[in-house]
């Protein structure tokens, strides 16, 4: 028989409770846990909503713990279940479908709700709260069918909806009661500036509004205000605030204020009943910020445990706008009175503002916008209640101006407690950063990163990561901070290129060897990259590894999440033929083809074909590859063109399908595109290529280092030409300096950037010898290439092996 | 006898490419079989443990390591452990080497569907 063990209740399975939970189990708890959520989904990252919202994360990457890690670690979980009442009497909790289950001890970790207005037309449909998976979803579909937004609340919340809804192509305005955005955190100063960054980005305000009514039939189609002014709008988000969810525990009889009372240990009114995160009261406040509740599960849990631990005091809250390109941050107090010292610097021309209050010369608040690179320290500081010295006024402002010039670090990471939370986003404190430091060895933020999941989320917390590596390490962290290409080597692309050429080294394995990698093999990071600089380097005798090849290139065809793939038939310029397309649609019916998309780059997407069925789709279509998934020239989009077009000054048609087939299957550190146009109308988008070409009168316009992805850049004018033996010529040159130079996977207009487009016209432009030369060594590449498919038709063992399923 | 196993013959060691996977079914279960550089041979089942799940068998293999090709999570092909930050496991089965054909070892309940 087993001993018994003491039956723990959680209600809330949230980040509050899980993440006491996670606290208990690394204590080594002896309790049989039971969790309740009234959400469908497991526990998810509240805090970064935002970021689904944005699009940047989908809600599977915000999930904390999958049910897996429920059932590993014996925990029983019932979602979609709502706890009504602890009897305390009989010692049981009671859900609303009738569950009872007896407790030892129960933690309430119930959160809280959406405060919402309670004007007339609040309850219309299209009028939502942002708190929960749910009002994401309801934001996410409104954009797709509606076209303005309203959002009341100028906080922190509110305004992160407004960019993400934004984001989505809606029409937004900020409705705020006061006249400062932010006003519980920022100063006058502070929050007009970002106002002013966030009308930049395309968010309107309504700035003094009191908000008394939400017109509309059955649905909301506007706002009324107080001063008897209108905003018309299809769509409303509540973000006025939160409410702590406390009816349970009214409903049980324990003492509950604003939210449910606890002492410095969480303890509620009712014996062996806890309370944790943003449905607790604790000291008269209740927290809507991510960090006082890791802060407060980490004592509930050491008491729970029966470890010793300080009592909970209370935390120093800071603020942090989840918004890309403003940044925005406060802890303590902000607004000055006259019992304060102000020590404050402004740039209008760099945006920056900075300010710290000091009382009786102790540090008792800062506020930071466009720069926060000093928010950790000043946190720290703040929090401990420090003296301002000298030193620390040099650290912090540096000569006084804003930015701070180069501040001594170090300083408040060593007199910060190991329980304290560092990275907010994952609950990891600083002890498991100095742990991961002293006892795996770890040196770089993306090894901490790794082992601990600090910085992973919004990456906040990074300086001060780097701060604590730096205070850990001592001298020997200049010298192993230097990152290289991944966590394998410390050598960067350049010296790698040099020791390959020098060395002579031939194969990935062999540069892994002699340069002393540390995990022998490489990863999926290096060996892809060290493959591609191989193959640059010897065009005509390295052979390619199809081991250090990612899926999509080492099968050819782009894999989808459900284990398909997707065939793109090359089209020359854009251009097919009807037989062509007829052959494409009997082989698409033939293999079950599931969708048939045309593609950004004006190619046939071929999605969901069976892995076993892709090289028979290949030989039945007998077309080349489109190269749809390769670090290659992807496509090479045209306009019409002087073919048709009563515009068009050049054969836009006939030069794109040229260059399209010259320069097709030649390895590039990362995807390329082309546009050829051929007029100035530019039809074909060419600003937003890697190479974008627009056709003239007298001959063609070159751009260079345009992107339309995840960093949108427009292309750079690079040079005229007159002729089209010169325009191959500089394309040539382009593509082979690029080649050469580029970090594997560094897209031209990162590469631009980085190497400078003067630089690259010098080298291009200024020297008809380079150029020459250049454009002799892509040929020589060009030479070796051949179309992996009829290689792998011809094949069959390596086709079997790569593309069969084997059956027993 | 529910934990009957059994030895199954996948093929001969040539058909496996060296740090390339190959897809085999038996029954009811997918499976992905990698022959690491050092020549050792691995079976895991064919479907990643993060949440969206996804195949294995298209991943980057280093040393006894396995690179997912859809996440890139790292995951040890000896005991199936995905590797921090990430987590998770994914079920493995013995492989052995009959003279030149691989064996996988599987219970028999995988066959009745």
């Amino acid at each position: 028989m087993t001993v018994e063990r003491e039956k723990l209740v959680l209600i809330g399975n949230g980040m509050a409770g899980v993440g006491t939970i996670e606290q208990i189990l690394k204590l080594g708890g002896a309790y049989d846990i039971t969790i309740f959520g009234s959400e469908p989904h497991p526990n998810y990252n509240r805090i970064m909503l935002s970021y689904v919202l944005e699009g940047s994360k989908s809600i599977e990457d915000i999930i904390l713990n999958d049910r897996q890690w429920y059932e590993d670690n014996n925990i029983t979980l019932h979602t979609g279940t709502t706890v009504v009442r602890i009897d305390e009497a009989s010692r049981q909790i009671v859900t609303d479908n009738g569950m009872s289950v007896p407790y030892d001890k129960v933690i309430i970790a119930t959160g809280s709700n959406s405060f919402i207005l309670p004007v007339p037309g609040s309850t219309k449909d299209g009028v939502v709260g942002f708190r929960d998976i749910a009002d994401c979803d309801a934001m996410l579909a409104a954009a797709q069918q509606y076209r303005t937004a309203a959002v009341i609340g100028g906080g922190l919340l509110g305004l992160e909806a407004a960019k993400g809804l934004v984001n989505l192509g809606m029409d937004v305005t900020v409705v705020h009661l006061l006249e400062d955005l932010m006003e519980r955190q920022l100063d006058h100063t502070a929050s007009s500036m970002l106002q002013a960054e966030l009308e930049r980005q395309g968010v309107k305000f309504a700035m003094g509004k009191q908000t008394v009514e939400l017109t509309g039939e059955e649905r909301v189609n506007g706002l009324r205000f107080s001063d008897g002014t209108e905003l018309q709008s299809d769509f409303v988000v509540m973000a006025v605030g939160i409410k702590p969810n406390v009816q349970l525990a009214k409903d049980s009889g324990i003492t509950v204020n604003r939210g449910i009372v606890v002492n410095d240990y969480l303890q509620t009114s009712m014996a062996n009943v806890y309370s944790v995160g943003e449905c607790t009261e604790h000291r008269g406040t209740c927290y809507g910020l991510v960090a006082p509740l890791f802060e407060q599960g980490m004592v509930l849990a050491k008491h729970l445990c029966g470890a010793s631990t300080q009592p909970y005091e209370g935390s120093v809250v800071a603020t942090k706008l989840k918004i890309s390109g403003v940044d925005v941050f406060s802890a303590g107090d902000f607004t000055e009175t006259a019992e304060h010292t102000v020590i404050s610097a402004k740039d209008e021309w760099k945006r920056t503002y900075k300010k710290i209050l000091l009382r009786n010369n102790i540090i008792v608040g800062a506020v930071l916008f466009g720069d926060v690179t000093e928010s950790a320290s000043l946190q720290k500081l703040v929090k401990q209640g420090t003296e301002m010295t000298d030193e620390i006024y040099g650290e912090v402002m540096g000569t006084g101006c804003c930015g701070g010039g180069s501040a001594k670090k170090g300083l408040s990471v060593e007199t910060m407690a190991d329980e304290e939370i560092v990275c907010g986003c994952n609950g990891v404190t600083k002890k498991a950063i100095v742990d991961a430091v002293t006892e795996n060895g770890f040196t770089t933020v993306d090894e901490i990163k790794a082992c601990t999941g600090a910085t992973r989320s919004c990456g906040g917390c990074k300086p001060v990561v780097e701060q604590i590596l730096q205070f850990v390490l001592g001298d020997s962290f200049q010298e192993s901070a230097k990152q290289g290409i991944c966590g394998c080597t410390t050598l960067s692309r350049d010296e790698i290129v040099a020791e390959i050429t020098a060395k002579g080294l031939k194969t990935t394995k062999e540069v892994m060897n002699v340069l002393g990698w540390k995990q022998a093999e490489g990863c999926s990071k290096c060996r892809p990259a060290v493959n591609y600089y191989l193959g640059m380097i010897y065009p005509d005798t390295h052979e390619d590894e199809k081991e250090s090849r990612f899926v999509n290139e080492r099968m050819s065809a782009n894999i989808q999440k459900d284990g398909t793939f997707t065939v793109i038939p090359r089209m020359y310029g854009g251009v097919t033929t009807p037989e062509d397309l007829r052959r494409i649609a009997d082989v698409s019916l033939k293999y079950n083809v599931k969708v048939v998309k045309v593609t950004g780059g004006q190619r046939l997407d071929l999605v969901g074909i069976q892995k076993e069925d892709v090289p028979k789709v290949w030989e039945e279509l007998d077309m080349p590859s489109g190269y749809g998934y390769a670090k290659s020239l992807r496509t090479v989009k045209t306009c019409v063109g002087s073919q048709f077009c009563r515009f068009g000054t050049q054969d836009s048609m006939g030069m794109g399908a040229f260059i399209e087939r010259k320069y097709e299957r030649l390895d590039l550190p990362a995807k390329f595109k082309i546009a050829v146009n051929g007029c100035p109308r530019n039809c074909a988008e060419s600003c937003t290529k890697d190479i974008g070409i627009v056709g003239n009168d007298g001959g063609w316009e070159v751009f260079i280092g345009g992107n339309g992805g995840i960093k949108p850049r427009i292309a750079d004018a690079f040079c005229k030409v007159k002729t089209d033996d010169e325009l191959i010529e500089i394309c040539s040159a382009v593509i082979q300096y690029y080649r050469e130079t580029g970090n594997y996977l560094e897209r031209t207009s990162e590469w631009v950037e980085r190497m400078g487009l003067e630089n690259i016209q010098n080298v291009i432009l200024n020297n008809e010898d380079n150029r020459k030369e250049l454009a002799a060594r892509i040929d020589f590449a060009l030479a070796q290439v051949t179309d992996p498919w009829k290689k792998m038709l011809n094949d069959d063992s390596t086709r079997t092996a790569l593309f069969e399923k084997a059956r027993v | 006898m529910d934990s009957a196993k059994q030895e199954y013959a996948v093929g001969p060691v040539q058909s496996f490419l060296p740090q390339i996977g190959r897809v085999v079914t038996a029954g009811n279960l997918e499976l992905a079989i990698f022959r690491t550089s050092d020549g050792a041979f691995y079976a895991v089942e064919n479907s990643s443990p993060h949440p969206k799940g996804g195949p294995l068998a298209e991943g980057i293999v280093s040393g006894h390591y396995l690179y997912d090709p859809l996440y890139d999570w790292k995951i040890d092909l000896r005991s199936g452990e995905v590797q921090a930050p990430d987590h998770g496991t994914v079920a493995t089965f013995p492989v052995s080497l009959d003279g030149d054909i691989v064996k996988v070892s599987l219970q028999q309940a995988v066959f009745q569907s």
